[in-house]
This record gives C-alpha cells, sequence and structure tokens, in this order.
C-alpha cells in the first residue's frame, strides 16, 4: 500500500524491482494443460469406468493396453502440471511474507512433482504387468 | 496473508443521526462514512435526511444538499459533475461509481442511499481516497507516445482502422471505480498494476503511432504486474463509463503470447 512508511517516492515504490519478463510461459502452459484435459478428460472417465469392481489383475489386463496407459500418463502430467500452476497463483494472491512465500512455493512444487511420479509409477508398473 | 478484516483503527463505530430538514414534505435517507483524521476517533457513518424536492436527482446532488445545508465538514471531491472528471468516484450502495452519474432513484426504493469512499484505500478524509499509489501506477507505464523516427513536420500519421483500435481505451477517466473493486488489487496493489493502468497500457501497445511498443510489453511481463488479473470482472461491471478493462488486459495477455510463440 502506499502508507507513508518509507520516504521513497511513489513512482520508486511502484518501479521497485522491475519487470521480471515472466509468466507468459506460465500462463500459457496454464491454457495448454486446460486444453489437454478437458480433450483427455473423457476417455479417463471411460477408463475408470471400466476399472470398477475389478481386481489388481483386471486392472492389469486393461492399463496393459499402450494407448490407454498413454492416455492416462498424459491426463496425470496435465492435470498435475496444472495444480502446480493454479496453487502457485493462490500463494501468490494471498501469501504476502516473502519467506512463508518462498516455502510455500517450494512445497507446492515438490508435493506436485511427487504426485505426479507417484501416479506414473502406478500405471507404469500396472501397465507393464508387474 | 491478505487482510480480510478491517485494522482496529477503521473499523466503523456509531455514527450521528443528523435530523431530518424542518419543512421538508419528502426526504431520502443518506448514510454516509465519516472520518476525521485530526479527532483520533474511529471512522463513523452518519445519517443524513436530503430534501429531495430542493435538490437535483443524482447522489452527488444529495451530497452537495448536505454539505450546504446540514453538515459543511463533510468532505468529497467532486468537480465537472458530468461524468468526465472522474473526481468523485465514490462507492454508491455497494457499487463503485461516481456520484454525478449515478440517480438516486437508481438506489433501491425506500432503502438508505449508502456513501463509502473508494473499497481498500488509504482515506484522507470522509470520502476522499488516497490515490498516490494509483496514479504512480498509471505513471509508471508510460502513458505518452514514444517514437525513435525523428517528429514529422505536421503530424503522426494513423489510418481510420487504426484509430478505431483506440475505441474502448482512449475513454477512460481515471476515476479508479474499476481497479478498486477488483479483488487481485486489494491483496496486491503494491504489485499489481491494476486494471485501470492496464487498460491505458493497452491503450499505448495499441496505439500504430508509438515505436515503443516491445519495451512497453516488456515493462509489464511480470507475475504481479499483469498477471494478477484473474478476469473477475469486477471492473468490467464497475466501470462508469462502459469500458472492460478485463478484455484490454485479456489483449494484452495474448500480445504477450504472441510474441513468444
Amino acid at each position: 500500500m502506499s502508507g507513508p512508511r518509507s520516504m521513497r517516492t511513489p513512482l520508486g515504490r511502484v518501479r521497485n524491482l522491475g519487470s521480471s519478463h515472466s509468466g507468459t510461459t506460465d500462463f500459457w502452459r496454464q491454457r495448454l494443460t486446460a486444453v489437454a484435459m478437458t480433450l483427455l478428460i473423457v476417455p479417463v472417465i471411460v477408463i475408470i469406468l471400466m476399472l470398477i469392481g475389478r481386481n489388481q489383475a483386471g486392472a492389469a489386463q486393461i492399463l496393459g493396453s499402450l494407448p490407454i496407459a498413454i492416455i492416462l500418463v498424459l491426463f496425470i502430467v496435465a492435470s498435475t502440471w496444472h495444480m502446480r500452476i493454479g496453487m502457485q497463483i493462490v500463494i501468490e494472491d494471498y501469501v504476502h511474507n516473502e519467506k512463508i512465500k518462498l516455502a510455500s512455493v517450494m512445497a507446492n512444487n515438490f508435493f506436485c512433482i511427487a504426485v505426479a511420479l507417484a501416479s506414473i509409477y502406478a500405471i507404469l508398473k500396472l501397465s507393464s504387468g508387474v | 496473508m491478505a487482510e480480510f478484516t478491517l485494522p482496529k483503527n477503521s473499523k466503523i463505530t456509531g455514527g450521528k443521526a443528523w435530523p431530518k430538514p424542518a419543512g421538508a414534505t419528502e426526504t431520502r435517507e443518506f448514510r454516509v462514512y465519516r472520518w476525521n483524521p485530526d479527532d483520533g476517533k474511529n471512522p463513523s457513518v452518519d445519517t443524513y435526511h436530503v430534501d429531495i424536492n430542493d435538490c437535483g436527482p443524482m447522489v452527488l446532488d444529495g451530497l452537495i444538499w448536505i454539505k450546504n445545508n446540514i453538515d459543511p465538514t463533510l468532505t468529497f471531491r467532486r468537480s465537472c459533475r458530468e461524468g468526465v472528471c472522474g473526481s468523485c468516484a465514490m462507492n454508491i450502495d455497494g457499487q463503485n461509481t461516481l456520484a454525478c452519474t449515478k440517480s438516486m432513484h437508481d438506489v433501491a426504493a425506500g432503502g438508505a442511499v449508502k456513501v463509502n469512499p473508494l473499497p481498500h484505500q488509504p482515506v484522507v478524509k470522509d470520502l476522499v481516497p488516497d490515490l498516490t499509489n494509483f496514479y504512480a501506477q498509471y505513471a509508471s507505464i508510460e502513458p505518452w507516445l514514444k517514437t525513435t523516427t525523428p517528429t514529422p513536420q505536421k503530424e503522426w500519421k494513423q489510418s481510420h482502422e487504426d484509430r478505431e483500435k483506440l475505441d474502448g481505451l482512449y475513454e477512460c477517466i481515471l476515476c479508479a471505480c474499476c481497479s478498486t473493486s477488483c479483488p487481485s488489487y486489494w491483496w496486491n496493489s503494491d504489485r499489481f498494476l491494476g486494471p485501470a493502468a492496464l487498460l491505458q497500457a493497452n491503450r499505448w501497445v495499441s496505439d500504430s503511432r508509438d515505436e515503443a511498443t516491445g519495451e512497453r510489453l516488456d515493462n509489464l511481463e511480470d507475475p504481479f504486474r499483469l498477471y494478477r488479473c484473474h478476469t473477475i470482472m469486477n471492473c468490467a461491471k464497475a466501470c462508469p463509463k462502459g469500458l472492460n478493462p478485463s478484455e484490454a488486459i485479456a489483449e494484452l495477455k495474448l500480445k504477450m503470447v504472441e510474441r513468444q510463440i
């Protein structure tokens, strides 16, 4: 805010550290992953319906199909990427303490990567019939 | 963290109810935010009754009537009284707008006309917000023609088609109704430029005569300066000139992507 906390000029405060010349990549990727999820959601729902009521052997048999495994992996990549960008935006919106913000953004990245890797590992494991 | 409640010294307490004007047959109730930096008290909401047969139809007419007839200490900005200068921007009946173009009859009949300063800005006094940061943000987008080519002897030429691209942008009067209605601006007004400054930025980015388009986009390309806009569209709803800042911001984002892909 423009409180009288410092003697810096208002324009100096607004310019501050300057533009970071970034943000467009995340903006574009958020749209890209959104479109990808829109396209993938129908086949993913169909696959989940196919999996309902099956045991592990049955699931492994369905996921053994290459197109099905690829669709699920693509959906996991798109959704966790989208989740990472979305959560980072929420953090940037509401968390103003620089240290807490840095830690939150870091934790968000770790969490999303962990979810993505765990999910992909599970799909590949079932898909390869191990 | 973002502040969701008012600081202790900004909480509204009580308020004076002024008597109805003697001899008035028809009155309209006004509830007006009051705060005086000199008395050390918290803000309050005073209740006034305006004689609508002795007063113009707009909310600004009502405020001027109060100042002239009831309480000369009531402080607000006003100048042109016809929606051109943007001085009398305030929050009326929960919506940021210009007091001079908002009819008091458009505020739900029977209810009081509630008048507050523009939200989430420091208050100077009563209905006068401190817009220092808002004006500095406007200055930061360098709202003037920037060229390298030597200035022509007559004028910088522009086709009719290129001139039309400025429609919906040049009309902005910088009243701050849009920026102060934007939640993203409430939480991050120190870093997010806000809808008004970004609409103005797009006005210069879209100007065919300007030669600093890329430099202007460089200056805006930032997760906070530009990308705090989440297309909430409160700005378009609030704009008393009927402009659409969120569309202007979307155009800026599109240009950012366009020059990258």
